[in-house]
């Protein structure tokens, strides 16, 4: 017999190999190379886990109490998967155009991004999930007592327990780990789906071995298999034909509606075409899982004493043979159906979970609102990771409170139906552009309730929840209430009585709902825009103008999507505007554009409601909905010539737009310019004149005859350094300056700076970090240095902090060496962003500044010629600075 | 994003040839689903059947082979039409009349 630790020895061994295959999978993504990870094999066998540890155990038990029903179960999935050109594929292309993460991301988002539809579908998926999961458990858990009672003890309810517990910890730390690793923007995992990939070969794989051992071992071939299933108890054909049919529909739309396979099926799916593939390869999988229930289960019923349980025939048959390694493998494979089931499907909910849960109660209780938020992507991390904690929670306590007594078939089916009442509003959703929000609503919120008091209450047995006198003469005596018998029809099958009416009037209420209601004007262009996929994936828009600034989109953005990839978005949308910097114009097209990447990270609801508080309500104009109407429109619209003649021309005019205002800026500026060098020449020039005046007429204490001396040396001074800023800019400009390159680090430059920028005590505080300084730089330095200095100086200068303090960050971005200059003062408004380069700007009155407003336009030039450039570095909560220079010039230091 | 002309009435035999695909591919899931639910005219066990006089109960193992039967023609026929039909992500149903 075998020994207990030999398989606990197995299974950690297994776990292990497991963590090392997503590992490595996680490692081979970052480094680019995905291209085997994302082939349509993986794809398709990660659809696998629709084949849970139920299909492993439990089809086995089905198949030994009900006969051929089991067959149902697949027989669904695969009619939906060969029809995957009325609905999957649809999904999928849905999935990608608008960015979403979850089923209830789907349903909140082709109905206006409604928080509370997507809400209402989160709390259905986790009703409906948590007994499945409880399954999952309860099964790895029996089979392990399987093993160790062979050796002579049973196992009490406590080992049982504690059992459970270990496998939940054991599966809640690999989901954190290659679940919620990043916050991708298009929410894929490809740790996770290698490691459900490889599960989905060993089930595969040990069933088959099970059956074979069973057909060629037990029964002696084919033809003595089908003799012994002749003379089995479940011989003969006797399906009820209600079931038949009624359980087919609910397994195909289930395989629509479970949140872990819209994760594998839509969300993880990464080509459109890999669905091909899939199309008849996963109804193949799933013919291969059910070839050989009916083998084992008869074999079962035939070798093992009358009473033992049926559910467990996969592994005690060949235990039973004394086939200790074919039991192990077979262990093996229930171990990886429960395990990858629970791995996505956790994930599943716990991303519909902080997404559209906790997310928007956290950003709701902070009154600011997602602009002074922090940073969000923590707390999303937080929340998904406490969400799976959450979730396989909740499964553990159902395992505990129910005590894992009922068959796995009936708690898989009650679970399916739950889950299923999302189905009307999701196919109505899909493909009526009628569907209104509140008919998606009443539609759910009448079918759970059905499903809840017809189904999942009386499970628990009578007088657990439901009293035994509700269940047979209905609430208060009312007899068309019977749980199990709604309206007077009795005797139907407790399952199909369920799907019949829950559907019935599920669908009623949706169409009834969506008929009488009338929906917003979002849920209009979000209706057209799922509606239609195909036909204009481009889309509507649904924002109009907006009052939005382009920096506080990018405070927020940065606060989800992390600095780095939010700069380079908007840098990208500038660009393609055609203008530079990190500011685009905020036009509906980049607003929608920013809102899907965000809903990658956060679910659409959240972040239109996020991007909501920015636009402040101007959202859909009249004329956007007559365009959305209006069919001929838009097909003038999408007339590529027009559009992009327009496109052009509107990049032009973009142009020359900002060239003129610029233009007009600085040609007020030099009329202001031209006023102030001149009353900048005449202030020193008076002093000297009128202090030479006094000195020439004599007749003082030479103490004083000092002092006037000193002012006229002053203001001589003055008028130097405006003269030699005047001369070294214009020489600059002509490109007459030589480099002279030098090598040296640039900790001493900025110490150099730093030194020379002539700082007062009490004044400004400088930060850095030393350690990131340690570049060496081949380039002109005492160039370089004057642009430090000068950016110091500016700090000291206009830096309004009443503790002013100046952060000097030195990093790498896209092969050039950054210098960032943050300081925490009021910032630099984006009217005034254009100019500050310009010579001759400056933004305060002279008088407090002493310069004349070419520092800045020097720093440009003297970067220029260095091959680098300086630009302004909007939101960073003040004024900053990047200075960026060529990787050519710096290497790090040994 | 290109533009798109009115969807042509009469199309090239090669388009003409990938529409009729599509309609196959539309089809199967429904003729499948069809021969699924075939088994419920059998005579059964349960006695709730039409009640032919001297109908003898189907035995599972032919029901199995049946269902099996139909299972792999449903597969070898999605197998066919995958390599022929190509959800192009770029072409809109409108579209497909391009050469």
């Amino acid at each position: 017999m075998l020994s207990f630790n030999l398989l606990i020895v197995v299974a950690l061994g297994y776990v292990a190999f497991l963590f090392a295959i997503a590992f490595a999978a996680e490692r081979q993504a970052a480094n680019g190379s995905k291209a085997w990870l994302r082939s349509p094999l993986v794809y398709t066998l990660s659809l696998s886990i629709y084949c849970t540890a139920w299909t492993f155990y439990g089809a086995v038990g089905y198949a030994a109490r009900s006969g051929l029903e089991y067959l149902t179960i697949y027989l669904g999935p695969t009619v939906v998967v060969i029809g995957w050109w009325w609905v999957v594929r649809k999904l999928v292309r849905i999935g990608r155009a608008q960015r979403i993460t979850s089923i209830a991301d789907l349903i909140s988002s082709r109905f206006g991004k409604s928080t509370a539809l997507g809400v209402l579908v989160t709390i259905i998926a986790v009703a409906a999930a948590t007994p499945y999961l409880a399954l999952q458990l309860q099964s790895v858990t029996l089979s392990f007592a399987v093993f160790a009672s062979a050796p002579g003890h049973d196992w009490g309810a406590s080992e049982l327990n504690g059992a459970a517990l270990w496998v939940a910890a054991g599966l809640a730390i690999f989901t954190i780990i290659f679940g919620t690793r990043n916050l991708d923007a298009n929410e894929r995992h490809y740790g996770v789906v290698m490691a459900i990939a490889f599960e989905a070969v060993v089930k595969l794989f040990a069933l088959l071995a099970v059956g074979v051992f069973v057909v060629w071992g037990v029964a002696g071939g084919p033809g003595d298999m089908v003799k012994m299933i002749d003379a089995s108890p479940i011989a003969l054909w006797d399906q009820n034909g209600a079931r038949w049919a009624g359980l087919t529909f609910l397994s195909g739309a289930a395989l629509l509606c479970l949140p872990r396979m819209f994760q594998v099926l839509v969300v993880e799916n990464a080509d459109e075409s890999h669905l091909a593939t899939a199309s008849w390869a996963f109804p193949l999988y799933l013919l291969a899982m059910s070839l050989f229930v009916v083998p084992i289960a008869v074999a079962g019923l035939a070798l093992l004493p009358p009473g033992s349980n049926p559910d467990l025939f996969v592994l005690t048959v060949p235990l039973s043979q004394g086939q200790g390694g074919l039991a192990i493998l077979s262990f093996l494979g229930g171990f990886s159906s429960a395990t990858s089931m629970v791995i996505v499907a956790t994930i599943a909910l716990s991303t519909m979970v902080s997404n559209h849960i906790v997310v928007p109660l956290w950003l709701q209780s902070r009154s600011q609102g997602a602009m002074m938020s922090g940073d969000v992507r923590a707390v999303v991390l937080l929340a998904r990771r406490l969400s799976i904690v959450g979730v396989l929670g909740l499964g553990y306590l159902y395992y505990r409170v129910s005590g894992g007594g009922a068959a796995l078939a009936a708690i898989g089916l009650i679970s399916f139906t739950g889950v299923v009442q999302i189905l009307p509003a999701m196919l109505g959703g899909i493909f009526w552009r009628g569907a209104t929000r509140w008919g998606a609503a009443a539609g759910l919120i009448t079918g759970t309730a059905i499903w809840v008091w017809s189904l999942f209450l009386p499970s628990f047995g009578p007088d657990v929840v439901i009293p035994a006198q509700v269940l047979a003469h209905g609430p208060w005596g009312l007899g068309w209430l019977r749980p199990q018998a709604l309206f007077g029809i009795s005797g139907l099958d407790p399952v199909v009585h369920a799907v019949l009416w829950s559907m019935l009037l599920n669908a009623t209420a949706f169409m009834m709902g969506s008929i009488v209601t009338f929906p917003t004007p979002l849920e209009r262009l979000q209706g057209a825009q799922i509606v239609n996929v195909f036909e204009h994936s481009p889309g509507a828009r649904a924002w109009a103008q907006s009052a939005a600034e382009a920096e506080d989109l990018l405070i927020m953005a940065q606060r989800i999507l992390g600095p780095a990839e939010a700069q380079a978005i908007f840098q990208r949308e500038a660009l393609e505007q055609g203008k530079a910097g990190y500011l685009p114009d905020v036009t509906p097209g980049f607003v929608d554009l920013l809102e899907r990447e965000l809903a990658g990270s956060v679910g659409a609801a959240t972040a239109h409601a996020m991007i909501g508080q920015l636009i402040e309500g101007a959202s859909v104009s009249v004329e956007d909905l007559i365009r959305v109407a209006d069919e001929a429109a838009q097909i003038m619209e999408y007339s590529s010539r027009l559009e992009a003649k327009s496109a052009e021309q509107e990049r032009t005019a973009r142009a020359l737009r900002e060239a003129n205002a610029k233009l007009t800026a600085l040609s007020v500026q030099k009329d202001a310019f031209l006023s102030q060098i001149s009353h900048e020449l005449r202030t020193p020039m008076t002093s000297i004149r009128s202090f030479s005046e006094i000195l020439r007429d004599g007749d003082m204490t030479p103490s004083v005859q000092a002092k006037y001396a000193g002012i006229i040396h002053d203001e001589a001074l003055r008028l130097t350094r405006l003269l030699d800023d005047l001369l070294d800019l214009s020489v600059l400009e002509n490109g007459q300056v030589t480099l002279n390159r030098q090598t040296g680090q640039l900790r001493e430059l900025l110490d150099r700076a730093q030194g020379a920028a002539g700082l007062r005590a009490g004044g400004l505080t400088i930060r850095r970090r030393k350690g990131d300084e340690t570049l060496v730089l081949t380039t002109d330095l005492d160039r370089l240095t004057q642009v430090f200095i000068n950016l110091i100086a500016n700090a000291q200068k206009y830096c309004d902090a009443p503790r002013p303090e100046l952060r000097i960050v030195v990093g790498r971005a896209r092969g050039e060496v950054v210098v960032d200059f943050i300081d925490n003062g009021e910032g630099i408004g984006s009217e005034h962003q254009q100019v500050i380069f310009e010579k001759f700007s400056r933004l305060t009155d002279h008088g407090k500044a002493g310069g004349a407003g070419l520092g800045l336009a020097i720093c440009r030039e003297i970067m220029a010629r260095l091959g680098g450039s300086i630009a302004y570095l909007p939101g960073q909560g003040g004024a900053a600075f990047r200075v960026s220079l060529p990787a050519a010039a710096a290497m790090a230091a040994e | 994003m290109a533009g798109r002309p009115p969807p042509p009435v009469f199309l090239a035999s090669a388009s003409y040839r990938q529409r009729r695909l599509r309609d196959a591919a539309r089809l199967l899931p429904v003729v499948g689903m069809v021969l699924f639910l075939v088994p419920l005219l059998w005579p059964d066990a349960t006695g709730l059947s039409i009640p032919l006089v001297d109908a003898e109960p189907v035995r599972n193992s032919n029901a199995m082979i049946y269902l099996f039967l139909v299972w792999i023609g449903l597969v070898a026929a999605a197998a066919l039409l995958s390599v022929f039909l190509r959800s192009d992500p770029e072409t809109p149903p409108g579209g497909e009349d391009r050469p």
